[in-house]
């Protein structure tokens, strides 16, 4: 068996493995890790595969940044001790006939993606040959993302955009009688204009403007 | 047969580089201590070895041989995976650095992409150590840490853009090659400056360091940790730091290139020239520990967001439309 389909059946075993345990697992920090794992696994299938750009771009987007978001969440949350047990005590659970009617659409989409592959087996060679030509796949997908797909790419940059806004506006709140800091304030403070002398009269006192 | 030499060969390579790594480690957190004493006006650890050599070396000894206290309370498995993580993660990141020209453990495509990746996951072993520990401060510190460690990680992934548009490769021998007639350091002084504060955020170094900040968090993450693996999280942080001094000193002091092609400087080998530029930084690192005071959260957030994730931004622009304009686009 040579190398490279040796670490290919161990990167994707450990991607499945970790993706029946993200569901199985009964701590949900537990499972977040799991989901961690099956994208490090993923990202190494992609560098298999030669696409080193996607791998290292999988790690720094997923791993670097939605999964630390995710496990923030998590444990913000306080769900970690959820006994969410899908296995075993789960009869009746709600959760069956929703899982059922997406993974037979997973199903299906498999089904289809198979079938064409089988319809049309050089179908990827049309398109992509990057293994003629002597450019970097770095390159090749700045090309092909730059010219051909750029309103796309504009496109979804901008969807992205207003997803962010959106969710900016709708968490944000003004929240009324708050001492705010300006730092300009802070910074341009003067020991004249902080302390102030005042001569206490006896049985008077003093009164504090605030 | 064949695959068995390629892993011993490796295996030779990896601890060639990986024994001067952890030495070099030991060093760097005794020169540390010795720089902040002085600035102080204090000695630093002077007595074991010439000149306190030895310091780092005992301190491990003591280490090994104390007890390792895991709470009853914390979730084991991921608190004793956390300072292994960090360790494993801060060491891995070696393989792409360019020690001279052909002296390079994997010489990849995509190195400084590689960097980004590891060093973005570095994050992880602060989160599940301070979430395992199962204990309030420890938990405040990691939460504190990794909004920290995300939101500089955008600047320097923006600044990174800088260098990555003079240069036309993500290779990191490309990276310094291409620095021959100047380093970057002279067209992108403002960059240079603002990875520097960014690395020391980065890297949880004061005055950024609040994470673990002694004084209110009673050392954040690692308050619950002891022994060796507590000595496990020092290691990885400090191999951490002599990562971003090594990144620093490719993307902007030219790596393994002198200073001057003329007599004198041609003597020292390649390899040289990178650790001493290494050192250089090291030691501003250190200064700056030891003279600035520690930045509020507050403050280090809005440093990060609203001060250099726009400069850096703006500095893109300005980068790609001088090049654009004068037609120095690296040509693939």
């Amino acid at each position: 068996m040579p190398a490279h389909a040796f670490f290919f059946y161990i990167f994707s075993l450990i991607a499945i493995v970790s993706a029946i345990m993200v569901t199985a697992s009964k701590n949900t920090v537990h499972s977040v890790f799991f989901l961690i794992l099956d994208f490090i696994s993923i990202s190494c299938l992609f560098i298999l595969i030669g696409a080193e750009f996607l791998g290292m771009i999988m790690l720094i987007v997923y791993v670097g940044a939605v999964a630390v978001l995710f496990l923030f969440v998590v444990m913000m949350l306080n769900v970690a001790q959820q006994k969410n047990q899908w296995f075993g005590a789960a009869t009746g659970s709600k959760h069956i006939p929703v899982g059922m009617v997406v993974s037979l659409i997973i199903f299906f989409e498999l089904l289809i993606v198979i079938g064409g592959w089988k319809l049309k087996p050089d179908l990827s060679n049309d398109f992509i040959n990057l293994s003629t030509t002597n450019i970097t796949n770095t390159h090749s997908i700045g090309n092909v993302l730059y010219t051909d797909y750029i309103h796309l790419f504009q496109l979804s940059g901008m969807i992205l955009l207003v997803a962010m806004i959106g969710a900016i506006v709708l968490t944000f709140r003004q929240r009324s009688g708050l001492k705010r800091q300006s730092y300009i304030r802070q910074i341009s403070r003067e020991k004249n204009d902080g302390v102030e002398l005042v001569d206490v009269k006896n049985k008077e006192g003093v009164k504090i403007d605030v | 047969m064949e695959y068995l030499n390629i892993l011993f060969s490796e295996t030779y390579k990896i601890l060639f580089l990986l024994l001067p790594v952890l030495v070099s480690v030991a060093m760097i957190v005794w020169l540390d201590r010795r720089i902040w004493a002085f600035v102080q006006k204090r000695k630093g650890p002077n007595v074991v070895g010439p000149f306190g050599l030895l310091q780092s070396l005992a301190d491990a000894l003591k280490y090994i041989f104390k007890e390792i206290i895991i709470p009853a309370s914390s979730n084991k498995i991921i608190f004793i995976l956390a300072p292994i993580v960090t360790m494993t993660l801060a060491l891995v990141a070696w393989a792409v650095i360019p020690f001279s020209e052909d002296f390079v453990l994997a010489d990849i495509n995509v190195g400084i992409l590689y960097i980004f990746a590891i060093s973005s996951l570095g994050v992880y072993g602060i989160i599940m150590g301070g979430w395992a520990s199962n204990s309030k401060y420890p938990f405040l510190g990691s939460i504190r840490s990794a909004a920290q460690m995300v939101s500089y990680e955008v600047s320097i992934g923006v600044i990174i853009i800088n260098v990555l548009l003079c240069v036309g490769s993500l290779n990191l021998g490309d990276i310094v090659l291409a620095q021959e007639n100047i380093w970057f350091v002279v067209p992108l002084f403002p960059m240079f400056v603002i990875f520097f504060i960014s690395a020391l955020a980065e890297t949880n170094r004061p005055p950024f360091d609040l994470p673990e900040a002694e004084a209110e968090l009673v050392s954040g993450y690692q308050t619950e940790y002891s022994g060796m693996m507590y000595a496990m999280f020092w290691l990885g942080e400090y191999a951490n730091i002599l990562l971003m001094c090594a990144l620093g000193s490719i993307l902007f002091l030219g790596g393994w290139l002198s200073p001057l092609d003329i007599f004198p400087f041609t003597m020292v080998p390649d390899p040289l020239w990178l650790v001493i530029k290494i050192l250089f930084l090291f030691i501003l690192f250190a200064l700056v520990k030891a003279i600035v005071p520690r930045y509020r959260y507050d403050q280090l957030m809005r440093l990060g967001w609203k001060v250099f994730l726009p400069i850096s931004l703006i500095w893109v622009v300005l980068t790609s439309g001088y090049l654009l304009y004068f037609d120095l686009l690296p040509k693939s």
